[in-house]
Parts: C-alpha cells; sequence; structure tokens
C-alpha cells in the first residue's frame, strides 16, 4: 500500500455490504426523532411564535426555540449572521423557527406543524441589483453588500485592436449529496454532548457548537459518521446545533435526518451569478486588457461567500496571461437560498464567461480557439491577474494540446458511440425516441479553467496528525489519527498509503476521524491530500526517525537505515533487525502540524497580492449532439487532461476526474434550483435533475504527473479542476453545433430551438 | 401516539421472519427496514423513488423500498442487501473503483445483480438502461459500468 499505486478503499467492503455506518444510519436506546419548524416566507419579521400547542402533541418531548439556545445566538462560517433559530426576522424561505423532538419522527413532524408563528410579511428582495439599490430593504445591519474586491492591474486604460463583449448568467446549482443532513447527539449526563456527525470540517463545528450550546469546547465532542457525499454541502452547521440542543434539553439521544425537500434548505448552494466581459486584443491574438463585473447572489447569510466572490475575481480571466485588467467583484445578500461552498469555488462561475469570451475572440479574429488559448497561456513564471507569479508547473498549453489530440469520439454525428441507428440512449432525447437522427447536428468545444488549490488570503492553513507505531501480534503495525473528513473522495486510503511509504509497514490501521485530536482543516478545497497528508507524512517521518535510533549501532548509523517490509535494512539493502523484534513492547508515536507555505490579504484598492497556496489546471474538450429541432442533446464524449502533481491512489484520481466531470455537465445542461419570489419551486430529486448513467458520456483522461516542487511527493489538488472546465466546454460544443450565443447556464430546450 | 392506525408486519427478511408490531400506516418499508428491523444497508437518499438508493427485491421483484408502505410487505419475502447473493457485484464495485462515498452503492449492487440475473453479458446501453434508476453523485459511472462488467466476466 504505497504512494502511486492504485489501492482498494479501505471502507469498500463495508460499502459495497450495506455495513457501513452513515450518519443516517445511526440509533440510540431511548432516542427521540428532532423535526424542524421552517419559514414558509422568504422575509418577514416575526412577531410572536406560540409553541404550545405542539408541546402537548402526543410523543413530544421539546419544542424550543431561540429562546432556549443558551449561548451566541448567530452564527457562520466567516461572518455570524446566522440565526441558529430565527428571532427577529427570517430571511429566507425554508429559514429554521423552532425545533421538536418525539418519539417518533412521524409525531415531531406534526407537532412542528403546530408551532405557531405570527409573520409581519415583507417583500423580499430577490435580485442582486435589487439588493444594490438605494431603497432596499437593509438585509442585514452592515448592508446588502457582503463583500466587494477590486482588482487593479496594469494599464487601467489600456486599448485594443479587437474588443469582444459578453454577459452570461449562471443558475443556481445544488451539490445533491446522497446521504442526507443528519446525526446523532447523546447527553453525557454531566452537561455535554457527544455528536455523531457527518461533516467537512469537525473542529470548526464544534467551535462553532460550543459558542451555540455554551459551553467549553471540550463538553462538545464530535465523531464524524459515515458521509454520503459532501461537495461543499457540509462545510456550514445543518442540524447539528438543533439535535445539541434537544439532547440536552431532553437528557436523551436525538437524531435529526432532514428529508430531501428538506436538505434543499438546509445546506448552502452555488452561488448564481451574472458576469460581463469585456476583452480586448491585439490582432495576432494576445490578450490586452480584460474588464469584468462580477456579481454573485449570496443569498440570505453569508456562509463563504467572502471567499467564494475573492475566488471568482481572482481566476476571473482564467489561466491566461492578461498584462491589463479591471475587475469588480461583489457578492450580496438577498432573501434568495443562502449560497457558498460547492466544488470549484468561485471559479465555476467565471469560467464560463472566460471561455465563452475565448471563443469569441477566436471567432472574431478568425483563429483557431484552441490556438487562441495557447497562445494566451499562463507557463511557469506568468503573472496572474493579481501580480501573484506562479511557479511550479503551469501546463495550460500542453492540458489543451492534449485534449485536442484526443481522436474523435467514434460513430457519426447522431448515432452516439456507433452503437447503430437503434440505440435509442445515445440520441437526443434518449428512449423518448424523438429523433434517429434527423436534425441533429453535432459540436465540439474547449475549455481551460484553474483554481487555488488549499485556503487563501493569509487564512493559517495546517493539518494535524498522530502516528503510533507498535507490535500486535508479533507484527508492526501503525495507526493513523487525523481528524480528516472522509466524505468518499479516499482521505483514508491515502492517509494509509502515506504512512505505509514512511514507515515501510505494511498493517496501517487509519482511526476514525474525531475531535480527540487536533484540527485537520475542512476536506474541501482540495486541500485535503495535500494538507493532511502533508501532517500523515511529516509524523510518519518523525516516528520512523526514532525507530530508527533505536535500531542505530557504531556500525550503522541511523542516518544509513531505513525501515523497508517490516524489517530495518542498512544502506546495502542487507537485513538488520525486524520492526517486531527491535520494538518489542515500545509504542512510538508522534503527532505533527502541517502547514503549506503561507498566503496574504488581497490589497483592499487593487487585488494585489500573493494570495494563493498552489494552483491546479485542467482542460477538456466536449463533444455533444444537439437535435436542433428540439432543442434536446446529448453529451457524446469527455475528454480531459489534467496536471495532478502525482497521483497518490491512480484509481481514486480518475474518479474525481470523472466524478467531477458529471457535476460540471449538470451545471451546464440540466441542474438548477428554481427559485421565484425567494421560494424553492423544485426542492426535490423529481424536480432537480442529476445527471444519471444515461447522461453522463464516457470520459477520455490524460492525468499527467509532473511534480510540484513545494509540496508533499510533488501532488496537487485534484477534486474541483474536472468541475470547473467541464461545463464550459459542453456549452461551447452546443454553440458549435447551433451557432447559437447561449450565455445562460444551464442550457434549456428553448435556448437552442428556433 | 396520535399518528394514525397501528399495523403488524410480518415478513421474511433475508430467509428469516421478522415482526414489527405498531407500525404507522404512513410508514414506508424503508423505514420499517431500516428503524424498526435496524437493516440499515438501504439507502435513504430521496425517499421519492427518485435514486434507486434504496433498491431491494420484493418476491423477487426489484422495488425502491421508499415507494412500498411497511404494510404492504406484511405475508411477502424481501431480500435487502445485508441478504443478498452478491458477492460477485460487491467485489467487482470495490476492485473496479466504483465507491466513493457509497451512499448509492448498496442499491446499485442489488439493481445490478437484478441485471446480471436477466442479462449475464450486458452491453454498455444495457448497463445504463438498466441502473438509469440509480443516482451516483460521487463517481460519474464509469466505474459503475466497469463493475458491471467485471461482475460478468467473473460469472
Ligand atoms: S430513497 Fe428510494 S428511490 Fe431514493
Ligand atoms: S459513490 Fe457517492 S453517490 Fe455514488
Amino acid at each position: 500500500m504505497r504512494v502511486g499505486e492504485s489501492v482498494q478503499r479501505s471502507d469498500g467492503p463495508a460499502k459495497v455490504r450495506g455495513d457501513f455506518a452513515y450518519s443516517s444510519d445511526l440509533h440510540a436506546e431511548g432516542m427521540l426523532w428532532g423535526a424542524t419548524v421552517r419559514s414558509p416566507h422568504p422575509y418577514a419579521r416575526i412577531l410572536s411564535i406560540d409553541a404550545s400547542g405542539a408541546r402537548t402533541m402526543p410523543g413530544v418531548r421539546a419544542v424550543l426555540t431561540h429562546e432556549d439556545v443558551p449561548g451566541q445566538k448567530l452564527y457562520g462560517l466567516e461572518i455570524q449572521d446566522q440565526p441558529v433559530l430565527a428571532f427577529d426576522f427570517v430571511r429566507y424561505w425554508g429559514e429554521a423557527i423552532a425545533v421538536v423532538a418525539a418519539d417518533h419522527p412521524e409525531q415531531a413532524r406534526r407537532a412542528a406543524e403546530k408551532v405557531r408563528v405570527e409573520y409581519q410579511v415583507l417583500s423580499p428582495v430577490t435580485e442582486p441589483e435589487q439588493a444594490l439599490s438605494a431603497n432596499a430593504p437593509q438585509l442585514h445591519p452592515g448592508g446588502n453588500v457582503t463583500r466587494e474586491v477590486k482588482i487593479r492591474h496594469g494599464d487601467q486604460s489600456a486599448r485594443a485592436d479587437v474588443v469582444v463583449r459578453g454577459e452570461y448568467e449562471i443558475g443556481m446549482q445544488d451539490q445533491a449529496p446522497l446521504g442526507p443532513e443528519s446525526g446523532l447527539a447523546i447527553p453525557d449526563g454531566e452537561g455535554g454532548v457527544d455528536l455523531s456527525i457527518a461533516t467537512q470540517w469537525l473542529h470548526v463545528d464544534q467551535e462553532q457548537l460550543a459558542g451555540i450550546l455554551g459551553l467549553p469546547k471540550e463538553m462538545v465532542r464530535l465523531t464524524l459518521a459515515g458521509i454520503g457525499g459532501a461537495f461543499g454541502a457540509r462545510e456550514d452547521l445543518s442540524m447539528q446545533a438543533h439535535a445539541c440542543l434537544l439532547a440536552l434539553k431532553t437528557g436523551r439521544p436525538v437524531k435529526i435526518s432532514y428529508s430531501r425537500t428538506e436538505s434543499f434548505v438546509g445546506h448552502v448552494h452555488r452561488h448564481p451569478g451574472r458576469l460581463a466581459y469585456e476583452h480586448g486584443a491585439n490582432r495576432d491574438g494576445r490578450l490586452v486588457y480584460v474588464r469584468a463585473r462580477i456579481i454573485l447572489d449570496g443569498g440570505a447569510y453569508a456562509s463563504s461567500s467572502t471567499a467564494v466572490i475573492a475566488n471568482a475575481t481572482c481566476f476571473s480571466v482564467g489561466p491566461y496571461v492578461c498584462p491589463n485588467a479591471t475587475i469588480d467583484g461583489i457578492v450580496v445578500y438577498t432573501n434568495n437560498p443562502p449560497c457558498g461552498a460547492m466544488r470549484g469555488f468561485g471559479s465555476v462561475q467565471n469560467c464560463y464567461a472566460h471561455e465563452a469570451q475565448m471563443d469569441r475572440l477566436a471567432a472574431a479574429l478568425d483563429m483557431d480557439p484552441v490556438e487562441l488559448r495557447i497562445r494566451n497561456a499562463m507557463e511557469t513564471g506568468s503573472e496572474m491577474i493579481t501580480g501573484q507569479v506562479i511557479d511550479g508547473p503551469v501546463p495550460v498549453a500542453e492540458l489543451l494540446r492534449r485534449v485536442k489530440a484526443f481522436p474523435s469520439p467514434l460513430g457519426a454525428e447522431g448515432q452516439g458511440d456507433g452503437g447503430g441507428m437503434h440505440d435509442l440512449t445515445a440520441m437526443p432525447g434518449g428512449v423518448s425516441n424523438t429523433t434517429h437522427g434527423e436534425g441533429v447536428k453535432r459540436g465540439v468545444g474547449y475549455a481551460v479553467g484553474f483554481k487555488n488549490i488549499g485556503y487563501s488570503e493569509g487564512f493559517d492553513d495546517y493539518s494535524t496528525a498522530r502516528v503510533r507505531l507498535y507490535v500486535v501480534d508479533g507484527r508492526p503495525r501503525v495507526e493513523v489519527h487525523s481528524a480528516a473528513a472522509e466524505v468518499g473522495q479516499g482521505i483514508v486510503t491515502v492517509q494509509a498509503q502515506i504512512a505505509g511509504t514512511e514507515l515501510g509497514v505494511s498493517d496501517v490501521v487509519v482511526l476514525n476521524a474525531d475531535t480527540g485530536v487536533g484540527s485537520a482543516g475542512s476536506s474541501s478545497a482540495s486541500r485535503q491530500t495535500y494538507i493532511t497528508g502533508g501532517a500523515v507524512k511529516a509524523a510518519s517521518e518523525a516516528v520512523c526517525k526514532r525507530a530508527l535510533e533505536l535500531a542505530e549501532s557504531e556500525l550503522h548509523p541511523a542516518s544509513e537505515l531505513r525501515i523497508e517490509n517490516d524489517t530495518v535494512v542498512g544502506a546495502d539493502g542487507k537485513q538488520i533487525v525486524s520492526l517486531a523484534t527491535l520494538l518489542g513492547d515500545a509504542v512510538i508515536e508522534e503527532t505533527r502540524e502541517f502547514r503549506p507555505r503561507r498566503t496574504h490579504r488581497l490589497n483592499p484598492e487593487t487585488g494585489q497580492s500573493n494570495a494563493h497556496m498552489q494552483f491546479a489546471f485542467a482542460a477538456h474538450r466536449a463533444v455533444v449532439d444537439v437535435d436542433t429541432e428540439l432543442g434536446l442533446l446529448k453529451v457524446v464524449e469527455l475528454a480531459t487532461a489534467q496536471d495532478v502533481g502525482r497521483a497518490i491512489n491512480p484509481i481514486a484520481v480518475q474518479g474525481q476526474l470523472e466524478g467531477g466531470a458529471a457535476q460540471g455537465l449538470g451545471l451546464a445542461v440540466m441542474e438548477e434550483i428554481q427559485v421565484k419570489d425567494g421560494v424553492i419551486r423544485n426542492p426535490s430529486f423529481t424536480d432537480y435533475l442529476l445527471p444519471t448513467i444515461l447522461d453522463m458520456p464516457p470520459v477520455r483522461m490524460d492525468i499527467l504527473e509532473l511534480g510540484d516542487p513545494n509540496s508533499p511527493y510533488g501532488l496537487k489538488g485534484v477534486g474541483e479542476p474536472p468541475t470547473i472546465s467541464s461545463g464550459p466546454a459542453i456549452v461551447a460544443a452546443i454553440r458549435a453545433a447551433t451557432g447559437r450565443e447561449i450565455t445562460r447556464v444551464p442550457v434549456r430546450p428553448h435556448d437552442l430551438t428556433p | 401516539m396520535g399518528v394514525g392506525r397501528r399495523l403488524k408486519v410480518d415478513c421474511t427478511v433475508n430467509g428469516s421472519r421478522h415482526v414489527a408490531d405498531g407500525v404507522w400506516e404512513g410508514e414506508s418499508l424503508l423505514y420499517v427496514l431500516r428503524e424498526r428491523f435496524g437493516l440499515y444497508g438501504s439507502k435513504n437518499a430521496c425517499e421519492q423513488g427518485e435514486c434507486g438508493s434504496c433498491s431491494v427485491y420484493l418476491d423477487g421483484t426489484l422495488v425502491c423500498a421508499c415507494l412500498v408502505l411497511g404494510g404492504q410487505a406484511n405475508g411477502r419475502s424481501l431480500v435487502t442487501i445485508e441478504g443478498l447473493d452478491g458477492e460477485k457485484v460487491e467485489q467487482a464495485f470495490v476492485e473496479a473503483g466504483a465507491v466513493q462515498c457509497g451512499f448509492c452503492t448498496p442499491g446499485l449492487v442489488v439493481a445490478a445483480h437484478d441485471l446480471l440475473q436477466r442479462v449475464p453479458r450486458p452491453t454498455d446501453a444495457q448497463i445504463r438502461e438498466a441502473l438509469a434508476g440509480n443516482i451516483c453523485r460521487c463517481t460519474g459511472y464509469a466505474k459503475i459500468i466497469a463493475a458491471v462488467h467485471m461482475a460478468a466476466g467473473s460469472a
């Protein structure tokens, strides 16, 4: 089980047999079920809350409102602006107002319906532009602007031979992890609580919960429960505080598990946005300037909006050299559903815009779109529009060349993958039998994108790992403990591979993540393999050093020794002593924190700064068949090239590239939370469309391992880049097939028909 | 308890008799399996019949347990992921890398098992059609298709 080998995931056998305990599978003796009272209005003043009718319902053990929150009544990842339970106002449809615990979940739901809330209904702010107008209601004390980011780079009045302009609109995407928000809180009988929970960051949940519950952190202990996907949806608190409050109130274990409909209001979404761009270039195709205004709708509460807008702005031009840039990014409060983290984090929205602009520029210059991109591609030493010089491999041109060089998919247009005329599943419209190829046009499109890995703007990014080496049943064992959240990406296996590689021991056990060890930071920003991997590597190296010191002798100084296959070997490869014999009863344990290189705040006037730690790049080619008469389409194939630095577990890396591309496809052609007057119209898997196995085409892949000189093993974060450029490539292919401009995603049938 | 009529559900699950008393008439089979019989392997991703993660056999027919009422299972025979004779499919899912978060996996294993019973050597198109009711949010499906082929190959 070494770094670089394709390793089967250790939780795989339990998962395929249905034995793996997810957060919604938890159960305890005497357990109660929680249900949540939610606002039916996107914006209203709360005049009164009367829970007396609910309290006397059968099976009900507690009904709690904001008055029962003992500590901080507001929480939030970056700005504490969101009520644990609403008190003066509700600011979005579905906001939590009260929670109920009862013996049976249906009793809890029925009691929740009996909580009487008197509202003064207010007219909601549902458009970002409206939020910015002078007469808009102020949704929060500081006003409606959550953050504004400015980039002023180079000559602000630069002129160019060729100018193209475009305005683009991005719909609201949902992470839709299959596992619902859920967890089990168990009171410890001494005023504290233990929470088993599906979250991306145990320690930040713990910190927020301690504040809300008014308890010291040691009295709020968190254990990671099995997680059914995350993709950003589990960065913010959902039911955590509610379950803990109910458990502490009733003295009984409390489980809360959201329904799918509730899940749509239980977590934040990807920010919808409007992006207005102007690109200026020389006749040879080189960019002279980019001017852009990016408005993201953050919805009712801040969540991670302030970081998302920084990304949307910093990466707004794409991985191209652009000497002059004037970019204004702004994220605002509205009464729409709150938005925050989702895979790609700000770099997804802008990629649709900058890649559409590059295609427009290519058309204006009568150039090949890939050639134009290559001409402007960043390389090692290129400067971003934030002034940051990118070191390490920057293979933008190479990635584009590779996706272009892939062979074309088999089969003529309208015939899918060559499965024959009657393979309807390969046609636009599928088994609806809407075409056998008539009216079908094929298009090919390209896109490339990049984003930051890890936290940016001076955030103290670190992770902690504890590694123990000891002998059990006559064999050495390594035990790894960190708080890194396994959300499905494979971090448990990666930790085992790293410890196994550094310590030369085959038996490696990774303990379940909990708050009994230091913070690992979040499983987000594609950072966990880098940062927690770095911590496991450092702790393993420290353990290894101590083990080798035990084996040291005059003949064999420790510096010449290493461990291989559970045995200490010398410089000549000769076996010196088995690790089991060497260790005997000794236990060697080391804990290490790992920090990547520092980042810095953006200059508030110019946005110039070394704000980011690492950058990852990917390119996609999409082939799409469009039934131009009906506006139906079929993505025939995706091809991608991505530099992953070093593939720690290649089969898991492939899975990230395939799964990430599927989420990109979703936003491009089907996934949108439809919000009308602040109300979600499609909060179900019936009406919110996710890519199925029929929608997702094969993905050709070229995985480059160019090695980052600054990171452990040379690795780069992998998870997000596949979600950035896949969708824009699909939209480019649709444009090529239809000749239509298409400035909004997801693309709808009526955008494609005459 | 004030949530309507109470039923007794007496059924065979994975070959052994399971009885639940006091089942609320609105409880789904999925809820009965999970919360009353402690068989949490069938998953609750949508409870709307859209994702297939609750797939089980009811008298030999593949169904979404979330769309069947608990009371309808009375006197009938069920096979869930816990009792499935599905080792080949399960092993193939692990080996092919078809599991990430794994929340979709039990349902997909049952659905793939059902396909292979009917079509021992399915084509890509047959696999796609048979598994079209199972949503996976993590994998992009390529490795799921590979896993089904792998399981068919070793059948
Ligand atoms: S949970 Fe039954 S189909 Fe989704
Ligand atoms: S592996 Fe996560 S939903 Fe399929």
